[in-house]
């Protein structure tokens, strides 16, 4: 018997839950005093909008709204590191990330409230929307990509997936063609351990969610995705590494869903007040 | 331009496009080296690069999803699904995104981009090779469905698909593949995408048909010709949205309306048809409108594929039962 092939999965972390540096030496960006300001701004701002938005929902005056509490360094981080010329493909909660690029907060409130002309935000025109439809969104960003490629630019797709998008087809197949092509396209888990009431252990067997990238035979890691410093690191070795054509990256963030999946769920239905708790003391926006 | 086959008319329209706008991209399983199993891009990749003719991973989804984000982009893509029993894992991306993003971002993001597909039986294939499946997309708010019926159409659809700024689903059908030739010129003219073409005149009864079955419904127009039956034979062509006012305009002259498809018979395009009709043209009926379609059953292998698919003496059964009266 001889080993074809081996791999391991890199965990990234500078920062402990209180936010004390771990690593001996911190990434450049730590050491830009503007841009961790203004980082820690927008995870600020993002938490209020946030806890706004439920009470707008609370009393009637937005629909059904997914929150976005306990990802702030997560998506604060992606927007931070992307340049406005690359293309932006989310899901459904990653405000951080669009207001870094310029959404504005009532285009948001619009669209939760109904109203598709939240959808033509501010920021970059050629940014998509909310998606809906589970891991569809991946695709879009590797056809954007090509785009980008075959046009010589050099432009960057980035993506969010959650951790039940892992489960989809269109995760690997998405997977698998920017490896195939080696794409400028940057795709981001944000594993908050929960799909709605599914927890992580019952969507897959496997370690860690970035090890699926090395299937697509693609660059992937794992970071403490509340720790803003990792988080921007990580995305900014993956933006700068498909600028340079050396192909797409597999970043899984390692997070908590602190809210229920949206205001029409109730998460104590099918998870410890425990583990939430446990959440918390970790989490990456608010001084305990 | 001599005489062409409908697939030489399609591989034409396709190189036309590319050879006059950068930005139109071809993509789809085994659509470079190999030039497409039914030979629909041969030469394109020799001719435009790799950069240009993409051979994609083996994943129908992958195709419509990525096509998609380089419509979104900048890009024209024109992607081949192989077959059409493989259509279906596209039907997400297409309905979620494809016929969505224009409206719901209000026309900041468009999405350029043709899917092809060959469509409907009768080549002795494998199983899941002969649907037709047009009322799928037929259904979908914001895609455009076509269907070509000659080589000279197929040359002119395919360049008005490509060029429209929404998508479009373009099904090939392919029996007529290589059935005939036709002299098409290839001087980049498009056809509109938002009328049905009158192939014959007739002062009797109105046959509207689409695809390979147009076929057959001409065959049955002239063999009843003999019998001193007029008809009018209308090609849909564009099966969504529906050109009625040429087909109540025929209606209103002859009082009958046969309509023949190979899909099955309920929810078929055919009753979007009927429906249009009776809603907007009943009083110009003498005889109710008659449907001949596919069977309401899976498309059988190919030993009976001919007994599932509208014949001339059905079409010319149905066309002579709207004259009893």
């Amino acid at each position: 018997m001889t080993i074809s092939a081996k791999f391991e999965i890199k965990y990234f972390q500078y920062l402990d839950p209180a936010g004390k540096p771990v690593a001996k030496k911190l990434p450049k960006v730590a050491e830009d005093r503007d841009e961790m300001l203004r980082m820690y701004r927008m995870m600020s701002q993002v938490r209020v909008f946030d806890r706004k938005a439920i009470a707008l929902q609370r009393t009637g005056q937005l629909g059904t709204y997914a929150s976005s509490l306990g990802h702030e360094a997560t998506h604060v981080a992606i927007g931070a590191a992307m340049r406005p010329e690359d293309a932006f493909f989310p899901m459904y909660r990653e405000y951080g990330a669009q207001f870094m690029r310029g959404v504005k907060m009532e285009e948001v409130l619009l669209f939760w409230g109904g109203d598709e002309r939240g959808n033509d935000f501010s920021g970059p025109k050629h940014d998509f929307p909310w998606c809906v439809p589970i891991a569809t969104q991946f695709h879009h960003a590797v056809g954007a990509a090509m785009a980008y490629k075959y046009r010589g630019e050099k432009r960057v797709a980035v993506s969010v997936i959650g951790d039940g998008g892992t489960s989809q087809g269109d995760f690997y197949e998405s997977l698998n063609a920017a490896g195939a092509w080696q794409l400028p396209v940057v795709f981001v888990i944000a594993n908050n351990k929960w799909a709605i009431s599914v927890p992580l252990e019952l969507q897959t067997r496997c370690e860690t969610l970035a090890q699926k990238g090395i299937a697509g035979g693609i660059e992937s890691v794992q970071v403490d995705g509340n720790d803003i410093i990792a988080m921007r690191e990580a995305m900014d070795t993956a933006l700068d590494r498909a600028r340079k054509g050396k192909g797409p990256t597999l970043i899984e963030a390692v997070t908590y869903r602190l809210s229920d999946h949206t205001t029409a769920d109730d998460a104590r239905r099918y998870r410890k007040q425990e583990e939430v708790a446990e959440a918390e003391a970790k989490e990456p926006a608010e001084e305990s | 331009m001599g005489a062409i086959t409908l697939i030489d008319a399609i591989n034409l329209a396709m190189a036309w496009e590319m050879e006059h706008d950068d930005s139109v991209v071809v993509l789809g399983e085994d659509v470079g080296v190999n030039g497409g199993v039914f030979r629909a891009t041969a030469g394109l990749q020799e001719r435009f690069g790799k950069e240009r003719v993409l051979d994609t991973p083996l994943a129908e989804a992958l195709i419509a999803g990525i096509s998609i984000g380089m419509a979104s982009q900048g890009l024209k893509p024109v992607a081949e699904i192989q077959f059409s029993g493989f259509i279906y894992p596209t039907i997400d991306q297409m309905i979620n995104h494809a016929g969505r993003l224009r409206s719901r971002t209000r026309g900041r993001i468009g999405v350029p981009m043709v899917l092809r597909a060959p469509s409907g039986g009768g080549i002795h294939a494998p199983e899941h090779h002969s649907e037709s499946n047009e009322a799928f997309f037929a259904h979908m708010p914001g895609i455009r469905c076509v269907i070509p019926s000659s080589p000279a159409r197929a040359y002119g659809l395919l360049l008005a698909a490509i060029r429209d700024p929404d998508p479009v689903v373009f099904l090939e059908p392919t029996r007529m593949y290589r059935m005939n030739k036709q002299n098409v010129e290839d001087n980049g003219e498009a056809l509109p995408l938002d009328s049905c073409f009158i192939l014959k005149e007739g002062d009797d009864v109105t046959l509207v048909s689409w695809g390979a079955m147009i076929f057959e419904t001409l065959k049955a127009a002239k063999e009843l010709e003999a019998d001193g039956i007029g008809c009018e034979v209308i090609d849909l062509a564009t099966v969504s949205p529906i050109d009625i006012d040429t087909i109540l305009e025929s209606v209103e002259k002859t009082g009958r309306l046969v309509i023949v498809h190979e899909a099955p018979l309920s929810c078929g395009v055919g009753a979007e048809v009927a429906a249009l009709v009776a809603d907007k043209g009943l009083f110009y009926l003498h005889a109710p409108i008659q449907r001949v379609t596919g069977y309401d059953a899976v498309m059988p292998l190919f030993k009976l594929e001919h007994d599932y698919m509208p014949s001339v003496n059905r079409i010319k059964g149905a066309i002579r039962k709207t004259l009893e009266d």
